[in-house]
């Protein structure tokens, strides 16, 4: 197997599945970021949440990951439109500093909730080893990371179409380009923030039964995720969603390539430190260019 | 003393030492967030590496980690508020000028960083197995004296805390923190270099929980993983700062009280039902749902927490 074979398989691959989960999270944030104008760290939870949602439905219909994904969607999408009017709504007319710290408190309630219902241990959706399929001779991929990549794809897409399709999407790109202005036109804020959770909740589902198909899942999955994502958010600049998927793909990528012997015969940086690549991203751009790669706001 | 007694008044000392421990980190989140309002969530982050440097500088030489240095306690504890406030300079000097969700970002990634150095670099932090066998001070006491003098000592530290910030707070200084958090522009019209009194509140408030992480690192006579983990320190402070009344330095032990109370008699509670089994073993995570609500509760209904920021010298408090 050539190096370049090698670098693919094991490196560039897992990097672009990453990626991928990354950008489902990245996405949700930056727009939740971008039209309620608030960072949502109850972000990783919720994808917590549709991964063990997910789990039971594996459990119960004996089905595989993928065809559980409906319903983690909407069991998640049910789960945050609920959130987002019990502890959400009341705070709208207050600063926004006080609806993040509410959302820690969600963060905690969210994650107990999962612990007292699926419990603490480690799950996998599957057992068993799959053998990846081999193309042109030495190109080795698992076919979960085809589906996962493949859906990724998909669902941009989808978004892609939505936010320049169709009403509620344009509708969603005056209010986090102007709100007032927006209001005065006539758009009704609360079904675009409505709008907005259902596709933030949606992606974040999806991304957590990735993760969790990926590897293994449990209760914290989501909040070890939320740093790298909102280290994409901003990175691709916050309020755009093209930026977050780039962003989400770039830090993916650089996660796991930051761990191939670029130099000499040991990785380049412990496989240990991979997280840290994120936060050094971040904190580039904070210092650098704080409205990220697409140009997104800086509040 | 009747055994039962004893148990009762031991509880009562674990109790008020945890209380006074937590009020410290308290007084600094409090100067953090209440005064000057930066957004700082990374309170494990400070906590883990006071705990980390007071945990090395203080244990007898040992082959599992980094020293020790077998240096008596107060040095420990001095060292802990340096290491603290350097790294926070390192944060606030990157974000100190955005809007706090970025400083919320930034101070938890830094945490989580930090928990990840604490954990891979075995040579000096003994990784996931932490650092045992810290000295207690007054611990040759024995019997109840001992954790009564450690109590005392705490008290005093909290003390002498409370009172140079009370008085930090009531000077210019302290005005010109709420000065900025209520109304930036009008204070950087008047000439105040507002990101260099940021900095200012943001690394005292850090060595403050840097502090705090040294007297429990000296407590437990432990420091490990589990302890740098957020929920313990990072939300539980939070939880007790919003609902005692942020901006008041009172409130924030008022809250201390009422949230560690509430978290450790929870606890006797839960053991008292005798649960077996599965159930046993996750209904504890409830805890973790009641502290969430009430955050919530209190943010929606008494947005000022139980004791509302008192102005020094106005009457109305921040909305």
């Amino acid at each position: 197997m050539g190096d370049i074979l090698l670098f693919v398989n094991f490196y560039l691959i897992p990097g672009i599945v990453l990626g991928s989960i990354y950008a489902l999270g990245a996405i949700g944030v930056s727009m939740v970021f971008g039209i309620l104008r608030f960072a949502h760290f109850a972000h990783g939870d919720m994808m917590t949440m549709g991964a063990f949602i997910a789990l039971s439905v594996v459990g119960w219909l004996g089905v595989g990951p993928l065809l559980a994904l409906p319903f983690a969607v909407i069991g998640t999408i049910i789960v945050t439109l609920g959130v987002d009017k019990v502890f959400y709504k009341p705070l709208r007319e207050k600063s926004t500093i006080i609806v993040v710290i509410a959302s820690f408190g969600v963060a905690l309630m969210m994650r107990s909730l999962i612990m007292v219902t699926w419990g603490v241990s480690t799950e996998t959706y599957t057992t068993g080893i799959s053998m990846p399929l081999v193309f042109f001779d030495g190109l080795r991929i698992a076919e979960r990371h085809l589906w996962i990549i493949g859906i990724t794809v998909a669902a941009m897409l989808a978004i892609h179409w939505t936010l320049s399709k169709t009403r509620i999407g344009k509708a969603m790109r005056a209010v986090s380009d102007s709100p007032e202005l927006s209001r005065l036109a006539g758009i009704s804020t609360e079904k675009v923030v409505q709008a907005t959770w259902i596709i933030g909740a949606g992606l974040a589902a999806i991304g957590g039964v990735f993760i969790g198909w990926d590897s293994q899942l449990h209760a914290n999955v989501g909040w070890d995720l939320i740093l790298p994502i909102f280290a994409a958010a901003i990175l691709g600049g916050i309020g755009k969603a093209y930026g977050a998927m780039a962003g989400g793909m770039v830090i993916g990528i650089a996660e796991e390539i930051s761990s191939y012997p670029w130099l000499g015969d040991g990785p380049l940086l412990s496989p240990g430190y991979k997280t840290g690549i994120a936060f050094a991203i971040m904190v580039i751009m904070l210092i650098w260019r704080p409205s990220g790669l697409f140009r997104g706001r800086v509040y | 003393m009747s055994d039962q007694l004893i148990g009762y008044s031991n509880y009562a000392i674990t109790l008020a030492t945890m209380i006074a421990i937590y009020g410290v980190m308290g007084l600094g989140l409090n100067l953090n967030w209440g005064v000057t309002g930066l957004f700082n969530v990374g309170v494990a982050g400070f906590f883990a590496i006071g705990a980390y440097t007071a945990a090395i500088l203080s244990t007898e030489e040992t082959t599992k980690h980094l020293g020790g240095f077998d240096m008596p306690f107060w040095v420990g504890a001095i060292a802990a508020m340096i290491t603290s406030a350097i790294l926070a300079w390192f944060v606030g000097k990157i974000c100190i000028r955005l809007r706090s969700d970025y400083l919320a970002i930034a101070t938890i990634g830094i945490a989580e960083i930090l928990r990840l150095i604490l954990k891979n670099e075995m040579w000096a932090t003994n990784g996931s197995r932490g650092i045992s066998n810290i000295p207690k001070p007054f611990e040759e006491l024995g019997g109840m004296a001992g954790p009564l003098a450690f109590l005392a000592l705490v008290l005093v530290i909290l003390a002498v805390v409370y009172y140079l910030l009370e008085r930090g707070q009531h000077s210019p200084w302290g005005r010109i923190m709420r000065a900025i958090r209520d109304n930036e522009p009008a204070a950087r019209a008047s000439g105040k270099n507002v990101e260099r009194l940021r900095l200012e509140a943001f690394i005292i408030g850090a060595s403050i929980m840097g502090l705090g992480g040294a007297l429990s690192a000296h407590y437990f006579k432990f420091i490990g993983l589990e302890a740098t983990e957020p929920l313990l320190t990072t939300f539980l402070l939070w939880v007790m700062m919003i609902v005692g009344g942020s901006g008041n330095n009172r409130g924030v032990l008022l809250g201390a009280l009422i949230i560690w109370s509430l978290w450790s008699m929870s606890e006797m509670v839960i053991q008292a039902f005798s649960l077996t089994g599965e159930l046993a073993t996750r209904i504890p995570y409830m805890r973790m749902f009641i502290i969430g609500l009430v955050l919530n509760i209190v943010l929606q209904k008494w947005g000022q927490g139980i004791l509302p920021e008192r102005h020094p010298g106005g009457k109305d408090a921040r909305n």
